[in-house]
């Protein structure tokens, strides 16, 4: 079976907590890492740290090499049509701030407005305040129904001629839900609206092909998809980035500079400015090459098992409830327990050893539409099993029985 | 022996679930809000003081167990003390829970939270009545534990 020893390559499983085995449920906030990634970060230090794009000498050409490699790794993962597509970025934060500053505030005029959802997280809510409160435009919200799903037939009712921009999580981090975007992406596009989707929680679970969606933007976070921190992909289509003015000056993204006049690079370099993040570039290239080794449909399946096993364990127990009980879902679950602080939930699987996050997932508007405070929220990957839930559901009994 | 005896003790448990002073004041003196940015825990408290002297104090909000028992046995340790008694206080429990340095006084009850110290995540739970407790006597409305 495919996934049974899969934890081997991930070194940090192998480890107790608190004198109990680690049981990690936390990958929705970072994935742990396998052993070639690990092995990339080193090996880069050990034997090829140069700086890119410069240098004539043979290490800097070998860097650039892997640099670039990468790149057309990710074009290849979420079919772009071109390599030039592909911005490395800090992560799906700095892609939407990005795009948010370099994009559409040209765009807007004062009252214009811009579309975000109810389940956004908070990197893709806050970006379009500054923007708004800078031009006075207004953000438009659409809401969600009990089941943490979108009310599609409102986004219509929001659409009209002062709206500039759609911006929307792909799969929400705090409920799971996977968005029908490529119905939405089309609805954008019958109105002339240009759309970002944050695929943070979305490409780790899911095959996704640009050209198939059509999106204008998409994002994500190389730490989510088992590769470091501190890189991440903005994916923008050619003729739209090529208008753009650059986010950030500087080296590398510049054809020539006078004091005069600079004249900017290319497309990606554009967008590139200062020595990016070339270990964590490579290291994200080596993650999905591990994905791809394994198959993405094969992971989706495997998350989904983990998902439903989980889902209909946690609904024995009367006194859990699930928060975010979409149709479509990726292997997120957030739940509550009668009584309970989510916190005091976290503290107890602590000490069995259970890593899941408790807190608002920095998504508070979530909190204030379900009128609670936190969730207890358990995430699953790759490497997990249906023993992991197991302990997951013995903890959550013990939880109940401290608290009775 | 369970693993999170050292926390979850019984007598937080039992003010976790009765929480003693747990409502509104209406007349009061002093009165601030305190949350926590991090958890969304939020605790208010009131107090009534005559004379530089805890008359009356009551605390609302919602939190998690170490917050709620925190709060609810802080209502009980300070009525009658004096302000500067309560300061005093005020930095023994921190000591204890962050383990800066050995408390040496008495600390009563409060000593029940010493557990605190081994789960750092859990700090802010428990002082979080005691920030909001100081911002009232100091005359402010609200404030946070960042």
């Amino acid at each position: 079976m495919l996934f049974e020893n899969i934890k081997e390559n991930f070194p940090i499983l192998d480890q107790q907590i608190n004198g109990k085995n680690l049981v990690y449920l936390d990958s929705a906030a970072t994935t742990q890492k396998p052993n070639e990634v690990i092995d990339s970060l080193n090996g880069y230090y050990k034997e090829k740290n140069s700086n890119i794009h410069r240098g004539v000498h043979t290490l800097s050409q070998k860097a650039t090499k892997d640099y670039e490699k990468a790149r057309e790794i990710i074009t290849r993962f979420i079919g772009a049509i071109s390599s030039k597509e592909i911005i490395f970025v800090r992560g799906a934060t700095e892609a939407i701030n990005l795009i948010a500053n370099s994009y559409v505030k040209p765009l807007l005029n004062e009252n214009d407005e811009i579309i975000i959802s109810q389940m956004e997280h908070h990197a893709n809510i806050v970006p379009w305040q500054m923007v708004c409160e800078e031009k006075n435009a207004k953000l438009k919200i659409i809401p969600i129904n009990d089941n943490g799903e979108l009310i599609i037939k409102k986004i219509d009712e929001l659409i009209n001629e002062r709206t500039k921009f759609i911006s929307l999580n792909h799969v929400s981090n705090s409920l799971g839900t996977i968005n029908p975007i490529r119905e939405i992406i089309e609805m954008a596009h019958q109105n002339n609206i240009k759309i970002m989707i944050d695929g943070a929680q979305a490409v780790q679970h899911l095959e996704i092909d640009m050209k198939e969606l059509d999106a204008d933007f998409y994002c994500f976070s190389g730490h989510k998809i088992y590769a470091p921190t501190g890189i991440g992909v903005l994916y923008g289509k050619k003729e739209l980035l090529r208008k753009m003015p650059p986010y950030q000056g500087g080296g590398d993204m510049i054809k020539s500079v006078t004091f005069e006049k600079t004249i900017y690079n290319d497309i990606p370099n554009k967008f590139e400015a200062g020595t990016p993040n070339i270990s964590g570039a490579i290291a994200l290239g080596k993650a999905i090459e591990y994905i791809n080794r394994i198959g993405i449909s094969n992971i989706t399946k495997h998350e989904d098992d983990l998902l439903n096993y989980a889902t209909s364990k946690l609904k024995e127990n009367s006194k859990v409830r699930i928060i975010g009980e979409a149709k479509q879902k990726a292997a997120v679950i957030s739940f509550i327990i009668e009584g309970i602080h989510p916190h005091d939930i976290g503290t107890i699987m602590d000490s069995q050893g259970i890593a899941i996050r408790a807190g608002h997932h920095c998504t508070q508007p979530i909190m204030d539409f379900y009128n609670i405070p936190a969730t207890a929220r358990a995430s699953f990957a790759i490497y997990n099993t249906k023993e992991d839930v197991d302990k997951l559901v013995e903890a959550i009994e013990k939880c109940i029985k401290v608290f009775a | 022996m369970n693993d999170w005896d050292d926390l979850y003790l019984e007598v937080i448990l039992d003010h976790n679930k009765n929480p003693r002073n747990n409502h509104e004041l209406k007349e009061h003196t002093h009165h601030a809000d305190g949350h926590n940015p991090l958890c969304g825990d939020r605790v208010s408290i009131n107090i009534l003081m005559d004379n530089d002297i805890v008359k009356e104090v009551s605390f609302t909000g919602s939190g998690c167990a170490i917050s709620t028992a925190s709060a609810s046995i802080l209502t009980e340790t300070i009525k009658n003390k004096k302000r500067n008694e309560i300061e005093k206080l005020f930095k023994d429990f921190h000591d204890l829970v962050t383990n800066e340095k050995e408390v040496e006084k008495k600390l009563g009850k409060l000593a029940i939270f010493e557990g605190v110290k081994k789960y750092p995540a859990r700090v802010k739970c428990a002082t979080l009545s005691w920030h909001a407790l100081m911002a009232a006597l100091e005359g402010e409305k609200k404030t946070t534990t960042e």
